[in-house]
């Protein structure tokens, strides 16, 4: 059996006009060709599945997958009832479902498949099955959309899916359900009269084709959440689809991107576009966040919009500074134009301190922990079972910071040497102001160039280090 | 023509498990009585109405989504089957509802004479929401009052709190008007939790109660401030304090059912009667009734 794998994606809009009524406006007629144009690529593609991730299908409680094997009834859409009714039975992949279910929970997922007569399947995937799987020759797959899912569970979902399609050898199509902006006309229109909402919307929605145009679609996953505030009514908490669909192409930016229709429907922007995975030579990635393979729980999403209570309350506070768990401490490697300190802690790793190389010092990351005790100034940020703790990033930052000097001064130069530092923070949003505050005191006065991530986790129970570069002291 | 009568308004919220617990053969688990605070609730709200005369139902569940304003099913019946598309495993009913179609088309034609955008639902293969389902099975099981149902507009979404509450609040008013003019004697109802932050994760066991409780203290705070004012009649500060109480509490308020109520009763300065609150994994559900015949008495 062949590796299975994407064989292309697609994304189309929700409403149902383009099955229903597509005459009425030469917009809506020019999505509905589109959509026959992307059926057939599909049907000439040889896929063997179809994977929709549907907007329309909200659920509270993790993920839910679609599992009866052929689900029938009749659609009616909630707000475009007089259009007319969609009747539907659709041929689903219910071992596929289950499959992908038992992956979720392997990737730390909260998942359930569901098989119920009557079950009322949402808008966008009766819309999508009805027009790029016409004959229901394709077996497809759809899974819901957490309203509180945020990007980390959104890119796991799409990596356990990639799992099952890996494990069983399948061809599969990866389809997103979805409008652009999705602000509508809050009255009725005459079809004929038909605009995105805004120019404002309008901009930004060209804005999104032209990065998928050119295969960009991992540029605009890192958007995900500045396109939500611009031109999405603020009904979930994050434009997630394209975190989905990114995870489906492995977080690629050089697909072969094709915008095969861009149209209003009733004032939201509705685009059909076709991903090809392959690579177009185009855009490399600028910059990615956290690629994390597993769900260890939601980051507290509602207390970015300041709306819920702070849970720190509920950690413990650190009992010790010093710890004993971790990773095996090393000697620092010794080798020609390594630069090591007995007054630096311990590396977890086969690396000296440091290393010159003609007039510039590259230092190896650097943390907080305190040479000899191997003690986490401000505390470390979860116990030996993993437990969350209560930490002070400024202080953890401080001691980074004394740290480096000490490298520096070890090799004979100083804190005012450091040219270039990036700095990795476990997590971005409870710890930036400190470390910035910490930040502006010390290094921010000598004045290197600086780049600050946020990655999932360092190998000791820290929450911040740097990795630095020096001027290297003149040498005698 | 006598004139028509809101005899009561009630918030009477629709969490599936309401009916899930009832055991009906479908279900998977079997329950344990762990929503059973609420039930009795529903079933002392069920007591207090039982001598009460009316005629018709007026209800609005946030289940019911529409973007294009508002919304009225415009049929004499619907029936069908409605399955939760959140809690399928949870919720399964079959449903035969008759449609007062004479006093929605009245209350539809005020809204649109006082500049609402609204229209008639008409086509005979709608479902019916769940939210409305489970509200009208727990406030009349035997489905025997023709209803009126009204969508929720999401203009909370789309623009605030204060625009929809400006629009529930103007809807509430030509709702009461139709209502007065019809002769009818009439339950309003409002489907809707109070604070709404879910659970994200369940238990093994379906109702184990040791793990059932409010999401934060800030959301029981807001609850208990609600009810407060509920208890005290104090309605005006509940529509002063909707738009930080529908942000802060992520109330289900969101979707209008509160304010149109209120406005429904005319801002009403006596007390409503509290006969349950229970929170569902999470959210906070009261079961109040306003008896606006006992207002209308005392001031007489
Ligand atoms: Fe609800």
């Amino acid at each position: 059996m062949s590796e299975g794998g994407l064989v292309g994606s697609f994304i189309v809009p929700v409403h149902p006009h383009t099955v229903l009524v597509p005459e009425q406006n030469e917009g809506w007629q020019r999505l509905r060709n589109a959509f026959d144009e992307a059926a057939q690529r599909i049907k000439d593609s040889n896929a063997d599945l179809l994977v929709i991730y549907s907007t329309t299908w909200p659920s509270i409680i993790g993920h839910q997958i679609q599992a009866d094997p052929n689900p029938e009834w009749v659609m009616v859409d909630h707000d475009f009832h007089d259009l007319g009714s969609i009747p539907y039975s659709f041929n689903i992949d219910s071992e596929f479902a289950h499959a992908w279910d038992e992956a979720n929970k392997k990737r730390g997922l909260k998942s359930r498949t569901i098989n119920y007569t009557g079950f009322p399947i949402d808008v966008g995937s009766v819309v999508a099955l009805k027009l790029l799987n016409p004959d229901n020759v394709i077996p497809a797959v759809i899974v819901s959309s957490n309203v509180y899912a945020n990007r980390s569970e959104t890119t796991v979902l799409a990596k356990s899916c990639l799992d099952v399609i890996k494990a069983t050898g399948r061809k599969a199509v990866a389809i997103t359900a979805m409008s652009l902006s999705n602000r509508m006309f809050t009255t009725a229109i005459d079809p004929k009269d038909d605009k995105i909402h805004s120019l404002k919307d309008d901009e930004w929605n060209r804005k999104i084709l032209e990065f998928l145009g050119e295969g960009r679609l991992e540029d605009v996953g890192q958007l995900s959440r500045t396109i939500h505030k611009q031109i999405r009514v603020q009904k979930v908490v994050a434009f997630k689809p394209m975190w989905w669909l990114a995870g489906m192409n492995e977080n690629r930016n050089n697909l072969t991107g094709d915008v095969l229709a861009y149209e209003a429907i009733h004032g939201a922007g509705g685009a059909v576009v076709h991903l090809d995975p392959t690579p177009s030579g185009a855009g490399d990635k600028e910059y990615d966040e956290d690629d994390v393979e597993f769900f260890s729980g939601e980051r507290n999403v509602l207390d970015a919009e300041g709306d819920a209570p702070s849970f720190d309350a509920q950690i413990p506070e650190a009992q010790q500074t010093t710890t004993s768990s971790g990773p095996a401490l090393w000697e620092p490697t010794t080798g020609e134009s390594s630069v090591n300190s007995d007054a630096a802690p311990k590396p977890v790793g086969m690396y000296p301190h440091a290393r010159r190389v003609g007039d510039l010092l590259y230092l190896s990351g650097v943390g907080p922990r305190q040479p000899g005790t191997n003690a986490i100034p401000g505390g470390p940020i979860c116990d030996d079972q993993g437990a969350p703790l209560n930490y002070d990033i400024k202080a953890q930052t401080r001691a980074v910071v004394d740290n480096i000097t000490r490298i520096l001064e070890e090799a004979g130069g100083s804190i005012d040497d450091v040219l270039d530092v990036t700095s990795f923070l476990v997590d971005m949003d409870r710890d930036f102001a400190g470390y910035n505050e910490v930040w502006a005191d010390t290094l921010g006065k000598v004045g290197p160039t600086r780049t600050t991530l946020a990655i999932r986790a360092l190998p000791t129970p820290i929450a911040v280090e740097m990795k630095v570069i020096a001027r290297a002291p003149k040498e005698n | 023509m006598t004139q028509g009568e809101i005899v009561a308004g009630c918030l009477a919220p629709h969490p599936p498990h309401l009916v899930y617990a009832e055991n009906p053969p479908q279900n998977e688990p079997v329950a344990e009585g762990g929503w059973e605070q609420l039930r009795w609730g529903y079933e002392r709200l069920r007591e207090s109405l039982k001598d009460v005369d009316y005629d018709a139902i007026v209800l609005l569940s946030p289940h019911w989504q529409t973007y294009v304003g508002t919304h009225f099913l415009g049929l004499p019946n619907f029936k069908s089957l409605s399955v939760d598309p959140v809690f399928p495993n949870l919720f399964r009913y079959h449903y035969d509802l008759n449609i007062d179609v004479e006093l929605t088309r009245n209350i539809h034609d005020k809204a649109a004479e006082a500049g609402l955008s609204v229209k008639m639902m008409e086509n005979p293969d709608f479902r019916v929401d769940y939210g409305t389902i489970t509200t009208g099975h727990m406030f009349n099981p035997v489905w025997d009052k023709p209803l009126v149902v009204v969508s929720s507009n999401r203009s909370r979404d789309y623009y605030s709190v204060e625009v929809m509450q400006e629009m529930m609040i103007e809807l509430g008013r030509v709702t009461r008007e139709a209502i007065l003019e019809s002769g009818k004697k009439v339950v309003v109802l409002a489907s809707n939790s109070l604070s709404h932050r879910h659970f994200t994760t369940e238990s093994e066991i379906p109702e184990d109660m040791s793990k059932e409780h409010i999401t934060s203290h800030a959301m029981h705070l807001w609850d208990m401030r609600m009810i407060d004012y509920i208890r005290s009649g104090q309605a005006q500060r509940i529509l002063d304090e909707m738009p930080e109480f529908t942000e802060q509490a992520i109330a289900e308020s969101d979707g209008g059912g509160l304010s149109w109520l209120l406005s429904t009763l005319d801002t009403p300065s006596y007390p409503g009667i509290l006969h349950g609150y229970g929170t569902i994994i999470g959210t906070g559900n009261a079961i109040v009734e306003w008896p606006e015949r006992n207002h209308k008495e005392a001031s007489q």
